[in-house]
């Protein structure tokens, strides 16, 4: 038996599962994450405009820049104010 | 109280202090310790230091040692090699007249290459904090590595627990220091987590202080190391090394310093690297994102050519002293050749270089990317030849490189990438202030040099280059 020491975080699950994905969009609130890159938000505000036709609630949100992972802040707020989020990932 | 010999049979002034310890074992007790085999006669009881776990406990360096214990077993008094006074005194001994006042001992077989680490390995328990992975004897080492995902895709080096301290020896920082978080996964980064990656990524001991400041480099947040791990742009981290290290540890700026061949250019960025993949999780399809990547992201690293440059390093630009060593990361894109052959007065030659920085990204755009000038020995002299500079070449090339913002725009010259429209009326910079960097390094030989563009979200908004002192 030989012995190797790991070169890893050693915090990573080995297994990750999706959270449950919602049935209905009806009385959800969808939170569209604009992460500032050319155009994300022509597809948002169209995005917008079908939820809303639909019925669903929409909040807006935008990162301060694509290049950086959101602000705590920003995700605390999506995450208690949203039921589900779409980000508008390319230009 | 307690008296201790450490022997071993092939040193010869364990063998003229034989006799004595024979005599005095016959009066006192005297714990012996042979490294090897015994000399003594049967009768003479030994205790044999096969392993060499009471030499690596009692921290034996040379042999004989005479060492003596009060009853707790704390270190009284150490005698090392032959000291006739000394040797008399702690056994209450005479000494015969016919032997020498002093004699040096031999190397202790702990010290023997690579037995500090091995010993450690066996023997001390408390060094390393991360967890060991058992392999299967019949198991290839190399292979494991692969089948446990911690390879860049060439071979690594196994890091085993001797490999590990080894390389541990190269710094004096903790092994348990935190260095940060490294993205994507915002792990807590201790450097013996960066040795482990070190000694897979194939580095010498030497070179861990350059990897561990780059890997501290890499984390301040103006670097943006999450951003360029997770982007679809080419870049990925380059590590250009000034200062005396550069000689110390035998990195090459000359001839192929971008290219393949020595050992530190090549492993130093590939051990930042396989930090960023095998403890921040940032893998390739994975939250690395890039759609080409460049051969590089399998690691890039360079020393600046210092003693054969007439200009001040970038690291001297940046306010470090001559003396210091440091380390630059750059958000990197390939190398992209200039060629210029003919140019022999500056103002030439700095045009070429103007018309090649152009193209970085795209000929249209303009403060997005940076980009790393590498300008090369016959290039150089031309500007030295003529009393130029680096501040009278960037201040050639930054007047050079306003752009007139009609032909930029979306649309101009039927091209729609482009400026938006409202730069129009304006003159653009191709860069942003301090966005051009200028570097020394490459062969004698070749009327050469080269742009390593950056990511085309440079500046406060993307990555800022970072320096960092080497400690």
């Amino acid at each position: 038996m030989k012995k190797f020491i790991d070169p890893t975080g050693e915090l990573e699950a080995s297994e990750r599962f999706p959270l449950p994905r919602l049935e209905s969009l009806k009385s959800k609130t969808v939170g569209l994450l604009d992460i500032s890159k050319p155009k994300g938000n022509i597809f948002l505000d169209s995005l917008e405009t079908k939820l809303r036709e639909s019925n669903v609630l929409v909040r807006r949100f935008s990162k301060p820049t694509f290049t950086r992972v959101a602000p705590i802040s920003l995700k605390d707020e999506i995450t208690r104010t949203c039921d589900a989020v779409i980000e508008a990932l390319a230009d | 109280m307690k008296t201790s010999v450490f022997l071993k049979n092939t040193c010869e002034t364990c063998t003229l202090v034989g006799p004595l310890v024979e005599k005095y074992v016959e009066t006192d007790a005297l714990e012996i310790y042979f490294q090897g085999d015994s000399f003594f006669s049967s009768n003479v009881p030994v205790i044999q230091d096969l392993d060499l776990a009471f030499s690596w406990k009692a921290a034996i360096s040379i042999v004989p040692t005479l060492i003596r214990t009060d009853d707790l077993g704390s270190e009284i008094e150490r005698v090392e090699g032959w000291d006739a006074d000394k040797w008399a005194e702690l056994l209450s001994i005479r000494v015969p007249d016919d032997f020498p006042k002093f004699k040096p001992g031999c190397a202790s077989d702990t010290l023997a290459p690579g037995m500090e680490q091995k010993l450690a390995a066996l023997f001390d328990k408390s060094i390393l904090k991360s967890r060991e992975i058992s392999i299967s004897s019949d198991e290839d080492g190399i292979e494991a590595c692969y089948d446990r995902s911690w390879s860049d895709g060439l071979p690594v080096v196994p890091p085993t627990k001797e490999r590990v301290l080894k390389m541990l020896s190269g710094t004096d920082r903790d092994p348990s220091e935190v260095l940060g978080r490294v993205p994507p996964n915002l792990v807590e980064c201790t450097v013996e987590k960066v040795a482990v990656n070190a000694v897979l990524a194939g580095c010498l001991p030497e070179y861990m202080r350059v990897v561990v400041a780059s890997v501290e480099a890499a984390l301040e947040d103006e670097f943006c190391m999450h951003g360029l791990l997770a982007t679809t742009y080419f870049s990925g981290p380059l590590i250009i090394v000034n200062g005396p290290v550069v000689q110390e540890i035998g990195m090459n700026a000359h001839g192929n310093a971008l290219g393949q061949g020595n050992r530190a250019n090549a492993t130093i960025g590939r051990a930042l690297q396989l930090v960023i993949r095998n403890i921040g999780g940032g893998k390739p399809q994975g939250v690395d994102r890039a759609a080409f990547g460049t051969p590089g992201k399998l690691g890039f690293c360079f020393a600046e050519d210092e003693a054969g440059s007439c200009w001040e390093s970038l690291a001297e630009e940046k306010g470090f002293g001559s003396n210091e060593s440091t380390v630059t990361l750059f958000a990197a894109d390939g190398v992209q050749a200039i060629v210029d052959q003919k140019s022999r007065d500056p103002e030439s030659l700095a045009r070429t270089f103007a018309s090649a920085l152009k193209s970085v990204g795209h000929p249209k755009l303009a403060l997005a990317s940076d980009a790393i000038l590498v300008i090369s020995p016959e290039h150089e002299r031309v500007f030295r030849l003529a009393g130029w500079s680096k501040v009278d070449l960037k201040a050639s090339l930054n007047k050079l490189l306003f752009m007139p913002g009609k032909e930029l725009v979306e649309g101009a010259g039927g091209i729609a990438e482009g400026l938006p429209a409202k730069f129009r009326t304006r003159s653009v910079p191709k860069f942003r202030d301090g966005g051009l960097m200028i570097v020394r390094a490459g062969g004698k030989a070749g009327m050469f040099s080269a742009i390593i563009p950056g990511w085309g979200a440079s500046g406060k908004l993307g990555s800022v280059p970072v320096t960092r002192k080497i400690l």
